[in-house]
């Protein structure tokens, strides 16, 4: 039978939610559970229409007739949900932004910014970000060790089971359920969730690496290997915390005051240092020479990246918590951390960069490039940017601020948004086995209206940043505060206006390319001129790398 | 164990054993051979497509 354990598993789950739903302690907490009921029932029910009972040798004809040797299923289901959340994150960002200028967008319960910004964030880091990372992972480390994912199924666990901790971690903090640890939000059970989904995670990607054809592990897997092994550790130690009923929603942390706080930014900025900055390098080793068609620049300094970066970005935490209760010297370890990472980041930079050379030309043809050269850029200046707020004197003026918002978004859009959108444009069209994508001169759009984009929201968040602090820190001569914090809100109002701009010009290339691909996994083709400068070799401008 | 004696291991044999660790792999990197190695590693990807 089809699907048979599936349906049993989940039948028992769907049971064990209502069973949740009578026993639970307080409202949010029964609230959340019957969503859960819902989406186990309604998954139950689909798998149930689709089953058959017919003998289980049928199913392993191949459904398209291009499969490949390699376990490419979850991955299209990936890039797809890679593109849903970014969508819908990115709304949800223009929305809160708007939120923050117009205060009456703000209804209650559900919907106020308090409740907003988390599913914001958590959309765009863990859905957006965290469904580019598993689809490119498992393209990666097939096509590298030219294996097979191990583990048969077990891919679909994890793409399906993270997709239900994205449904979870959301619909909670709308309903207010939250332990309020930055980029950790969800509460116990939802964390409990995600580390059964990650273990299953690294078994998938560490069962294929270790059954590999090739000799050599390529450097992408190493980075994304210490991506899924750090997160695993970081999400189990930032969450270790007591629930006050297994029926209910409410956990108090294992650690307290000070603890407690370098707790979190140990987590939160190695959440930013492996999950938005090793995983997605990893991307980049791989996609960036694949779209060129040319090895990378260095391969030994790649090796010296890799280490370099696991050993300094650990230690860099602390910087997020200048002139607190946090001890000094522990202060000033996260600072020197983070201004040695500035070597590590930027020999990364380089090398990404320099891969082009020699084929600097494609940057004019071949905007999927462009996407990707535009990614590094932004590393460099978001690696160059955080190394200096870092540093104490930086911070007593940028901290708290918008400034910091402002730089990362300059890392989150510019970063990793723009090499997830180069590696998707790569993976979409051998995915489906289509023969380009729908339209490149779609993608000239995108990469400019994105560009735009976060050009305004980090120029912007950089002049309303600095006014904010330069405010804030204002003596008259008696000795007194100049403004008040209510005066220093308003004067930020033009500045959020025109953020929710550079937002908006961010979402509307996200829907051009939600366009673009979806006409490319249908089967179209948009009759177009080709971009023009390419009279040297016509093929080098629709054929990335074959 | 208390935080002290975590601490006194941390900053002596951690600090030690990460700093060899470290220069041990970037050794490692220029050893005698590593470019040739190297330069057949970085050609990975681009020979995958046997199968696309």
């Amino acid at each position: 039978m089809k699907y048979g354990t599936e349906i049993v598993v989940l039948a028992l789950a769907t049971f064990a939610a209502l069973v949740a739903v009578a026993m639970a302690q307080d409202v949010p907490f029964q609230q959340h559970v019957w969503i859960l009921f819902f989406v186990l029932l309604g998954t139950v029910i689909v798998l149930m229409r689709n089953t058959t009972f017919a003998p289980r040798q049928d199913a392993a004809i191949p459904l398209r007739p291009h499969a490949s040797a390699y376990m490419d299923g979850p991955v299209r289901y990936g890039t797809v949900a890679t593109m849903f959340w970014g969508v819908v994150g990115f709304l949800v960002g223009v929305v809160v932004a708007l939120q923050l200028a117009y205060p009456d967008l703000n209804i209650e319960p559900w919907f106020n910014f308090g409740r907003m910004r988390p599913l914001h964030t958590s959309a765009v880091v863990f859905a957006f970000g965290g469904n580019a990372l598993i689809a490119t992972s498992f393209y990666v480390v097939q096509r590298t060790c030219r294996a097979r994912l191990f583990g048969g199924n077990l891919a679909w666990f994890v793409f399906w089971g993270y997709q239900l901790f994205i449904v979870m971690a959301a619909t909670g903090y709308l309903l207010g359920i939250t332990q309020s640890r930055e980029y950790a939000e969800p509460e116990w059970y939802v964390d409990l969730w995600l580390t059964i989904v990650w273990v299953a995670y690294l078994l998938v990607f560490l069962g294929t690496i270790v059954r590999r054809k090739e000799p050599h592990i390529y450097v992408a897997n190493w980075f994304y290997l210490s991506f899924i092994v750090t997160i695993a550790m970081l999400h189990v130690v930032n969450n270790l915390a007591m629930p006050v009923s297994i029926f209910g929603s409410k956990s108090y942390s294992l650690f307290s005051g000070v603890q407690d706080a370098l707790t979190q930014w140990w987590y939160g900025h190695n959440a930013v240092g492996f999950f938005l900055t090793a995983g997605f390098l990893g991307m980049m080793y791989y996609f960036v020479p694949k779209q060129v068609n040319r090895p990378v620049y260095s391969y030994r300094l790649s090796i010296i990246h890799f280490w370099a970066l696991i050993f300094l970005y650990i230690w860099a935490g602390p910087h997020h918590l200048h002139y607190t209760a946090l001890p000094d010297w522990a202060q000033t370890l996260g600072m020197v951390f983070s201004v040695m990472l500035w070597m590590p980041s930027w020999g990364g930079m380089i090398n990404g960069l320099m891969t082009l050379s020699g084929a600097w030309d494609k940057l004019r043809t071949d905007p999927i490039v462009r996407m990707m050269v535009l990614a590094i850029a932004f590393y460099g200046m978001s690696t160059f940017e955080g190394p200096m707020m870092s540093i104490k004197a930086v911070n007593s003026l940028s901290h708290y601020t918008d400034w910091t918002i402002g730089h990362v978004h300059s890392g989150a859009l510019g970063w990793v948004g723009m090499i997830t959108f180069g590696a998707v444009y790569f993976m979409v069209p051998k995915l489906w086995g289509r023969p380009r994508l729908y339209s490149l001169r779609l993608v000239t759009w995108h990469f400019w209206l994105a560009t735009l984009g976060i050009v305004v929201y980090a120029a912007v968040m950089w002049v309303s940043g600095i006014q904010q602090g330069l405010m804030w820190r204002e003596y008259d001569d008696q000795g007194f505060l100049v403004y008040s914090f209510a005066e220093t809100v308003a004067a930020m109002y033009p500045y959020y206006v025109v953020r929710a701009i550079g937002g908006l010009l961010f979402l509307s290339g996200a829907l051009v390319m939600a366009y673009n691909i979806t006409m490319t996994i249908l089967g179209y083709e948009r009759e177009e001129e080709p971009i023009g400068g390419q009279l040297a070799s016509p093929e080098s401008v629709l054929k990335p790398a074959e | 164990m208390d935080y002290h004696v975590m601490r006194e291991f941390a900053d002596s044999w951690g600090l030690l054993f990460m700093m060899i660790f470290f220069l041990g792999a970037v050794l490692f990197v220029f050893r005698p051979g590593a470019k040739k190695q190297a330069e057949e590693a970085a050609r990975i990807p681009l020979k995958d497509d046997c199968n696309e």
